[in-house]
């Protein structure tokens, strides 16, 4: 028994720590007991028995966050059979839940997680409100392990993308959005004119409009895809008719205007690299992270591509490129998207008493050069292996051993 | 070519080859000998649809005290590297600034050969990316040898401007690949003009975008066929089996000129060059044991196929294309987007580079294109961290010298040489590093794009007036 418990305790000792919820430490240690992050500083005694990690010269931090892509729900973008995001048929599908669609062996899991990626949102597909999404951790054998928090948030498309279900213009979207949630109020005032079938046809069904009770409570967050500058407005307006507590996500041009996404503490999230222009957002560009950031928006970095979400740390050096600050990037891939998604208390930072998510890198980790050492999620030492190192070793010399 | 309403779960894998959608096509490559071509057509057809690029007027240029990365293996430190009227003059460590010559400060900065991309869509799937600019794929017919990228190329595009300020300055624009055969490629240099005629790389030869595997039998499933790997088989073969009777019949024509000449047909003059080794076959092709197929194929027919791209599983049979002298056009990460691409890993550069193979990073992405630099570190990397020696000059090699070869320009450009044409970038750090970006990119020695300076930041006619 002590033994497992002794086990339990690792100390990472020797590393620059870069904690983000404060300044970096040199050669400090951090000590992870029961899946707790239990000490972070230089002068942390490392308790008899631990298992040690040797982290001297490296740089280590939490695990990533990417709050996009659709880990678990999608092993194959192409093959429709393998694709469990989307509730086809309901456009105001708020009741929908992604978490039980989450195949916990998918193999996208440990290519991702072995280049530093520890926490991911699965987010639905669909067409105006596409249902709710859960925040997992990549480890674990089932649902109830690998969860975060279900529903992490409500997913909402203010974008080009929402049109049809608006009758094919951005105003009957936003007018559709509406009455989907004054008809949610109206149904939670009067739930027992519902049951007696007293009342008006209403815009969805009693299940999706009760699902959108704690997104009109204020309670979860509804995270509203708006690219083009006007649709980012219309969300802002929304969002403040109905005091909600809204992400922005994509937010292409959101860089003409900051200083109305700050004033509304409203985060976003952003994909830095994405800047093909599209009628959806003439104005994207590569510097849109960073003058957001610089405009008080509290920025987090995404990358949708659910199979190479490793490329999270691509995303934040070219942040960095394009005008972030080296710290803000990090924060906007930890920290930051905890906050948004209202798990800080728990996640995005290495420090006392929080998960513990950590990787030990060779180096900075938005750099090429730089190498993943050690990957902790909860705890535990996760084994740097995958279907693609598997492969790697089986090809590794002509011919194969099959 | 992320959409953004898929934002935050569906990634619209739109472009080209990798979606399923009915993009990629191979590409021709084009060759300093037009006279070959010639043997294929009449005499009054010669040279239809010619370049009418022309080099612009700059002064020489002296970029001093950078590192300079030639490609050829040398990582000069402290190096300078001089231009004139378009063409290499010096590179080295003791080179002189005429009077009349623009002096660049390269201090703290990296110079390398202009990026060369031998897999794009930019101007035939033109941003703003709705069904007006979706001029990729002829997808009314499984084999369409007969369409020319260049025919649908739009040098207004958007993407040019981006892909210049990632330091681009040579292309190879393709068609789709929907379907088997898909049509001849434009090797274009990158800069901003009136017409795809004014972009065409001068003595630069065709190429013929072919594809395997999953497109065609998707898009041609349910209308007639193929519908399966063995009808894409079947279908290459039926194709070259009328052009080697064509090139058989015009070949004699063209010797003895006895009567009139044989009827023409475009798809089998594209095919027929293929024959005639005066077209390059680019090869969509993502599986190990398909790519072998296609070998087969052109060994039946006599010809070479001089790159396969995308070629996830290039590192399973990396002996083989060394041996074959066939490059790889791949993706740095790429995989798993659709089946076909599931075993893609990241050490294929290396382990085709370490087999003796010539390996290529393409990008048949707009994003893409923009950071082939990166694609190259990210490969070079992960081939080291497993084990690989991959040198920096090799990995510099993928995203200039080798694309040169794939497309037969590598004599023209490709590396920093006295006597190249100048297509040169200056990176503001390691262009191996993520942190790097093309400050100054010249093609042909004409400064098309300074970050530090708007006047050499061109926007095409369709952003004028844009937010």
């Amino acid at each position: 028994m002590i033994a497992f418990l002794l086990a339990q305790t690792i100390a990472i000792t020797g590393g620059t720590v870069y904690p983000v919820s404060g300044p970096k430490i040199d050669n400090a240690t951090v000590l992870i007991r029961d899946g707790r992050i239990a000490a972070v500083g230089a002068t942390v005694a490392v308790p008899a028995g631990a298992t040690r990690i040797d982290a001297s010269g490296k740089w280590v931090t939490p695990g990533l966050i990417d709050g996009a892509g659709q880990m678990g729900l999608r092993e194959i973008g192409a093959v429709q059979n393998t694709n469990e995001a989307t509730l086809r048929g309901n456009d105001v599908a708020a009741a929908f839940n992604v978490l039980e669609g989450i195949n916990p062996a998918s193999t996208l899991i440990p290519v991702n997680r072995v280049e530093g990626v520890t926490t991911t949102l699965a987010v639905p597909g669909g067409s105006l409100i596409f249902g709710q999404a859960a925040l997992i951790d990549l480890d674990g054998a089932t649902i109830e392990v690998m969860r975060v928090k279900s529903p992490a948030a409500m997913v909402a498309d203010l974008s080009e993308g929402a049109k049809d279900a608006g009758g094919g213009s951005r105003a009957g979207v936003a007018q559709r959005l509406r009455r989907v949630f004054n008809d949610a109020l109206e149904y939670s005032r009067r739930k027992n004119d519902y049951s007696r079938a007293q009342m008006q046809q209403l815009s969805a069904s009693a299940a999706d409009l009760e699902a959108l009770l704690p997104v009109l409570r204020g309670q979860l967050p509804l995270i509203t895809i708006a690219n083009r500058r006007s649709d980012i407005e219309t969300a802002l307006r929304i969002g403040k008719e109905y005091k909600l507590k809204l992400i922005l996500a994509g937010a292409a041009e959101g860089w003409m205007i900051p200083n109305d996404i700050a004033a509304a503490g409203v985060p976003v999230l952003v994909e830095p690299l994405d800047n093909i222009p599209t009628y959806d957002a003439l104005g994207i560009r590569y510097e849109n992270a960073a003058l957001m950031t610089k405009g008080g928006v509290k920025v987090a970095l995404m990358e949708t591509a659910t199979e190479n979400t490793r490329d999270l740390r691509q995303e934040a050096g070219n942040a960095v490129a394009t005008g972030m600050t080296w710290e803000q990037a990090l924060r906007a891939v930890t920290l930051t998207p905890a906050e948004a998604l209202g798990v800080a208390d728990r996640y995005g930072s290495l420090e006392v008493g929080k998960v513990a998510n950590v990787v030990v890198w060779s180096g900075d980790p938005f750099e090429f050069s730089t190498g993943v050492e050690h990957v902790f999620i909860r705890g535990r030492e996760i084994p740097l292996r995958s279907r693609q190192t598997e492969l790697l070793e089986r090809y590794r010399t002509l011919p194969p051993k099959y | 070519m992320r959409q953004l309403s898929a934002v935050l779960g569906l990634i619209v894998l739109a472009t080209a080859c990798a979606s399923g959608a009915a993009k990629t096509a191979p590409s021709t490559a084009p060759a300093p000998k037009p006279a070959a071509q010639d043997t294929g057509r009449a005499a009054a057809v010669a040279t239809p649809y010619p370049s009418t690029y022309q080099r612009h007027p700059n002064p020489p240029v002296l970029i001093r005290n950078a590192t300079i990365m030639t490609a050829t293996g040398q990582e000069i430190q402290g190096g300078s590297i001089l231009f004139r009227d378009g063409r290499i003059v010096a590179v080295g460590t003791t080179v002189q600034a005429p009077s009349d010559a623009t002096v660049v400060d390269g201090t703290g900065k990296w110079v390398t050969p202009g990026v060369i991309d031998t897999h794009s869509h930019i101007g035939v799937y033109a941003a703003p990316g709705t069904f007006a600019e979706s001029d990729g794929n002829e997808a009314t017919s499984p084999v369409t040898a007969e369409v020319w990228a260049e025919h649908s190329f739009w040098p207004q595009d958007p993407q040019i401007p981006l892909a210049i300020a990632g330091g681009v300055t040579t292309i190879q624009a393709l068609p789709g690949s929907a379907n088997l055969i898909g049509g001849r490629s434009a090797v274009l240099k990158l800069i901003p003009a009136r017409s795809v005629q004014d972009m065409k790389f001068p003595g630069a030869r065709y190429g013929l975008k072919m594809a395997c595997g999953e497109n065609p039998k998707r898009v041609y499933g349910q209308r007639g066929g193929p519908s399966t790997r063995m009808g894409n088989m079947a279908g290459y073969r039926a194709a070259f089996i009328q052009a080697e009777a064509y090139r058989r019949k015009w070949d004699k024509w063209n010797k003895d000129h006895q009567g009139d000449p044989p009827d023409r047909s475009l798809r089998n003059e594209s095919l027929a060059e293929v024959l005639r080794g005066n077209i390059y076959v680019q090869n969509h092709c993502y599986r190990a044991d398909e790519m072998m197929q296609m070998l087969d194929l052109a060994h039946e027919f006599g010809f070479k196929i001089r790159s396969f791209h995308h070629a996830v599983e290039a590192y399973k049979i990396a002996d083989v294309l060394a041996r074959e002298g066939t490059a790889v056009s791949i993706w740095s990460d790429w995989w798993g987007f659709k089946e076909e691409a599931m075993d893609g890993i990241y050490e294929n550069a290396a382990l085709v580079q370490q087999a003796g193979g010539r390996v290529v990073i393409h990008s048949d992405d707009p994003g893409g294109i923009q950071r082939l630099n990166q694609e190259a570190a990210k490969a070079m990397y992960h081939g080291r961290r497993a084990g690989i020696p991959i040198t920096r000059d090799q990995a510099v090699r993928w995203f200039t010298a080798n694309p040169a070869w794939v497309l037969g320009v590598d004599s023209i450009v490709g590396t920093l040489e006295a006597g190249k044409m100048a297509d040169v970038v200056l990176w503001s750090a390691d262009p191996l590093s993520v942190y790097a970006q093309a400050v100054q990119v010249y093609n042909d020695g004409w400064l098309v794009y300074d970050r530090n300076d708007p006047a050499h930041q061109p926007k095409t006619d369709f952003m004028l007036g844009q937010p």
